[in-house]
């Protein structure tokens, strides 16, 4: 019975614990058992599990089980199964420690049953997802994994202000529906979605992914945001903010995506564009809607962890990721060819594939509720998915000009993770049931009727069409091969000639108020150390007689402190 | 039978043990009986806090002297919760001693060595367990002593300058201390606490006890470092072996705060000390120039034991602003911090123990890129600097927490900032050492010679590191006995 109120994040601890401590094959079957025993483990329990603590004078519950949470439990099993299996070969005790720390906290977070707790494992996600970024060992990495842990930390820090003035208005600790009413409920709310990769502030996203370890980003791209889904179809469902919030994430990313080079920033951009879809569902909050956005989210762990495999393994195997290096490598890698096509099918939401059974449901979830223009720029972004991560990734990669790499397929190991994801994308393309089952709302909708694959297959060929078509124009971005393109490249060309003009005025004044802050900030730490430093005044060795001093001079303030204070009484 | 005895057993077995280390003269044999009386003593702080929670104050006469003539000890929740960490720190730094001392000391030195620190151990516990305030007085001087030696035993010379300075004003203190009980004497002709208690509110308007008040203040400050009567702490800390470091810092200070609870609350009584005299003002003043000139100054060291030292002259700060609210709440953070700053320093000096252990010294410098020759042992520091910043899950959360919800008991959220404000300065000091010791290559003389250190020097820190963690996660024990000595001290029935 003990075994039903052992909270998820026990055996990913225990077996990071253990890791550390292990070498080679004791630690592989250490690795591989977390996420499996943690699975069976998770089969058994029931919805209506919870358990319940005092700290600090406060009624917490670490470990609640219901339909939504228990879905993204299932989830974050297989993502960290299929990470680790993908990363078995890596011999770096940090990366493996970092995962299984990482698939821990994400566990804790969404069994949370109090946002006290969700706060904590918030922040345990925050920091140990930000060694698997360092674990790259590179500059790039070190300054990039900085930045994420800083965004990261800010949007703890958000989340507590808001779980502390929410406490304080009276609100229940219980992390149940928060809604957007009062300054509470918005810090959350831009705490939840500083992890969602909000426009704005989603730089973190791109930024940091791309700069992670081969293996490492597989593990990053399955937890993190969908932390954040799940915390904000729990706590925000059928907010309208959302809806409109979600359509500017589908959008916006295509552009960048198109002219990104760097094929796994590319996906980077694609994710936000999937979360786009989930956002946009949460925030129609019909039962419909939430069903598709959760299997959206489900889905899409599997088949983006799938695309980031396969292109980590070219990563690995040639040492290149930017599209205008890399071609040719379906004769060199042909399964990891395959399997990527897969990926790339089910992210583009063909008949038969796992995005085709989620995404329709968000789709017909938008125009039931009559949201037709969200509809139309939904539809768009769909053309472009399939634009961006199911033509373009396969394409420069393995196809589009032999650059003649020399390339062999990856370890076994990388190839069965990425046979498994593969394998999940089909099943559950076909067998939708199976996933509809686990939904926290019973789904009578059908994926396969005549409208839903004949309208998807129309966009699908059309938007091949005009790849085809752009490509043998020689209008297609990456084709100007004389520009390396890079993201700093990428967002300025996209920003204004205005806005540059802008800049340069303001420039001047802008270094102007810099000088003085940083003039500022140079002579405090100068005054700063002339007093604290060893030799300052503060922290010099004082003669004794100089401390001497002192007694005297308190024990005279005591005395004629006491002696005015009680005449005066 | 004998349990009756526990409070006078918690003094005996270490002074008793001081000369036996002396009269053999083995190292070995000197580390052993320290080590067991050490942990008799522990179990005896341990059933003493034990019989308190249970059946309330113990009182025990000694010799059998009927109460306001013969001494009296005397055991309530707050002295036997200080009985427990002094103790515990103890045997846990005694676990870890025998390497570090055999490195560190003078080769025949060491039985001294043992000697002074049972002396020292003794004195603590004795100024602890007693409601005598001249045996108060007695203890205090045989623990001070017995530190001076400490210090001065260690091989650096810079440690004779620092143990003079802290004889000096150790001397001063203890000279202001007996004046105050001297003066109190003459105005009530008692030097039990509990008499003086019930004596003194007669003669409180007299400028005597307003006098005896202000050098039992200083007194006390001298030997707690309050700022700015600190000036001896951060060389005494910083050249005194690795493990009297660890042992002080984590005991000394927070004895002597004991004491000034002992003092304000039990003998002049709250109404005295913050209503008649201004004092919560003066200490909310000296805490916040305490939390702040101490952590800054501990961002500018280069010697890690010094700036771990300024480091504890802020944390005394956070100790006395809790103190300073003059509520339950803020005096459970002050008791709450005494025992968690306790388990940090503990912990933080003996992985510095390590590190010197192995590299000789402890500055920046020499720090660099050990996070990969030394993994366990920066691993604790990590540790033990997080719960110094107070992030959440360790100790140092859980006393700041308490005195932020103290401050804003109180309305004065200011103070609540600063606090926060002042956390922010230790993550910085802490970075410094991470920075360095993590993201910087190791210097080549160091690679491929430094290992990690010993097992039983590890094992020791570690558990202090767990301690850390695990009062930052089950608070009951900890937050329940403080709380319960706040109300205690305060006369605040439950």
């Amino acid at each position: 019975m003990w075994l039903a109120e052992l909270p998820p994040f026990v055996p990913f601890y225990a077996a990071a614990l253990l890791a550390g401590l292990t070498r080679g094959r004791i630690r592989v079957l250490i690795l591989l058992a977390a996420p499996l025993l943690g699975g069976l483990q998770l089969l058994g329990v029931e919805s209506g599990v919870e358990l319940q603590t005092r700290f600090l004078g406060y009624e917490l519950i670490p470990f609640r089980v219901d339909k939504l949470s228990l879905l993204f439990g299932y989830l974050f099993h297989i993502g960290a199964l299929l990470a680790i299996v993908f990363s078995l070969h890596v011999r770096d005790t940090l990366q493996h420690v970092a995962g299984l720390c990482y698939a821990g906290s994400a566990l804790g977070a969404v069994f949370a049953g109090d946002l006290i707790t969700l706060f904590v494992f918030w922040e345990l996600l925050a920091v140990s997802s930000v060694f698997l970024i360092w674990a790259r060992r590179s500059e790039r990495a070190l300054a990039a994994g900085f930045r994420y842990l800083m965004m990261q930390i800010f949007s703890g820090v958000l989340l507590l202000a808001g779980v502390l003035l929410h406490l304080q208005q009276g609100g229940s600790l219980q992390f149940s529906y928060i809604g957007l009413d009062g300054l509470s409920g918005w810090l959350i709310f831009i705490a939840f979605g500083i992890k969602c990769a909000f426009p704005l502030l989603h730089n973190w996203l791109t930024d940091a992914y791309p700069e992670a370890t081969p293996t490492a980003t597989v593990f990053l791209s399955a937890m993190t945001t969908k932390v954040a889904v799940y915390a904000l179809a729990r706590g925000f469902p059928g907010t309208e903010l959302l809806i409109y919030i979600g359509v500017v994430m589908t959008c916006f990313p295509i552009f960048y995506a198109v002219i990104e080079n760097d094929l796994r920033r590319v996906l980077g951009y694609s994710m936000i564009n999937q979360i786009g879809f989930m956002v946009c569902g949460i925030g129609i909050g019909t039962q419909l809607a939430l069903n598709g956005a959760l299997a959206h989210a489900f889905n899409e762990v599997i088949f983006k962890g799938l695309l980031l495999m396969s292109m980590g393994a070219v990563l690995q195997v040639t040492g290149r990721i930017n599209g205008s290096d890399l071609g040719g490598l379906y004769k060199t890698m042909p399964k990891t060819a395959a399997l990527c096509i897969i990926g790339a099918a089910s992210i583009s939401a063909f008949p038969l594939f796992s995005g085709f059974v989620s995404k329709a449901m968000i789709m017909t979830a938008v125009l039931e509720e009559g949201h037709d223009w969200a509809w139309l720029f939904l539809l768009f972004a769909s053309a472009g998915v399939f634009h961006h991560a199911g033509i373009k990734i396969p394409y420069f990669a393995f196809f589009s000009h032999d650059r003649g790499i020399a390339a062999t397929e990856p370890p076994a190991n990388m190839l069965l993770a990425m046979l498994l994801a593969a394998l999940l994308c089909v099943l559950i393309g076909s067998y939708p049931r199976l996933l509809y089952e686990l939904l926290p709302f019973p789904v009578t909708y059908q994926a396969y009727d005549f409208s839903h694959v004949i309208s998807q297959l129309q966009l699908l060929l059309f938007a091949a069409l005009a790849f085809a078509w752009l490509n043998l124009q020689g209008l297609y971005p990456p084709e100007l091969r004389a520009v390396n393109l890079d993201s700093d490249w990428s967002y300025r060309r996209l920003l204004p000639l205005t806005v540059q003009r802008l800049l340069s005025i303001g420039q001047p004044l802008d270094a102007a108020v810099r000088r003085w802050g940083a003039g500022c900030a140079r002579s405090l730490i100068n005054t700063l150390s002339r007093h604290h430093a060893p030799q300052g005044l503060l922290a010099r060795n004082w003669p004794t007689g100089s401390m001497v001093l002192w007694v005297a001079l308190l024990l005279g303030a005591y005395l004629l402190a006491y002696l005015f204070e009680v005449s005066d009484q | 039978m004998i349990t009756q005895h526990l409070p006078i057993l918690q003094v005996i077995v270490p002074l008793l043990t001081a000369p036996l280390c002396l009269l053999v003269q083995d190292r070995r044999f000197a580390w052993g009986v320290s080590l067991a009386a050490s942990w008799t003593a522990f179990l005896i702080a341990a059933l003493l806090l034990d019989q308190t929670l249970e059946q309330g104050v113990i009182s025990y006469e000694l010799g059998g002297w009927p109460t306001p003539w013969g001494i009296e000890y005397r055991v309530d929740t707050v002295n036997a919760f200080v009985l427990l960490i002094v103790a515990a720190i103890s045997s846990v730094v005694l676990l870890f001693a025998q390497r570090s001392v055999a490195k560190e000391i003078l080769f025949t030195r060491i039985p001294l060595f043992y000697t002074a620190y049972m002396l020292c151990l003794a004195g603590l516990l004795g100024i602890t367990v007693t409601g005598d305030v001249f045996n108060l007085f007695v203890f205090m001087e045989i623990s001070a002593l017995s530190s001076y030696t400490l210090i001065a035993l260690s091989e650096q010379r810079r440690a004779l300058t620092a143990a003079y300075q802290y004889l000096f004003m150790g001397t001063i203190g203890a000279t202001f201390i007996l004046i105050g009980i001297g003066l109190l004497y003459m105005m009530t002709g008692t030097l039990n606490m509990q008499d003086l208690s019930q004596r003194l509110p007669a003669v409180t308007g007299t400028r005597t006890v307003e006098t005896a008040f202000a050098f039992l203040t200083v007194g006390i400050s001298i030997k707690i470092a309050l700022v700015p009567l600190h000036l001896w702490l951060p060389n005494a800390y910083a050249y005194a072996p690795s493990v009297v470091s660890a042992f002080i810092a984590a005991t000394a200070t927070k004895v002597a705060f004991y004491v000034l609870l002992r003092f304000m609350f039990t003998i002049f009584g709250v109404s005295f000390a913050f209503k008649t005299m201004p004092l919560n003002f003066i200490f909310m003043v000296l805490a916040l120039a305490a939390m702040f000139a101490g952590s800054t100054a501990a961002i500018f060291q280069d010697n890690i034991k010094r700036l771990l030292a300024y480091s504890s002259i802020a944390q005394i700060g956070y100790m006395i602003l809790g103190i300073s609210f003059a509520s339950v709440t803020g005096l459970t953070a002050a008791i709450l911090h005494l025992f968690n700053h306790a388990l940090m320093k503990g912990a933080l000096f003996l992985s510095l123990g390590c590190i010197v252990y192995r590299l000789g010294m402890a500055n920046m410098e020499q720090m660099r890129g050990l996070g990969r020759l030394m993994p366990w042992t920066m691993a604790a520091f990590v540790i033990g600097g997080l719960s110094l910043i107070g992030v959440p899950l360790t100790v140092g959360f859980i006393s700041k927490w308490y005195l932020v919800v103290g401050a804003l008991e109180r309305g004065w959220w200011p103070l609540a900032v600063a606090v926060l404000v002042a956390s922010l300065l230790a993550l910085v000091y802490v970075w410094r050492v991470v920075e360095v010791a993590y993201f910087q290559a190791p210097s080549p003389a160091h690679a491929g010679e430094i290992r990690e250190a010993p097992r039983s020097m590890l094992l020791p820190t570690w558990a202090l590191i767990i301690a850390n963690l695990y009062f930052g996660i089950d608070t009951s024990l900890t937050v329940g006995v403080a709380s319960q000595a706040a109300r205690q001290l305060l006369g605040v029935s439950e």
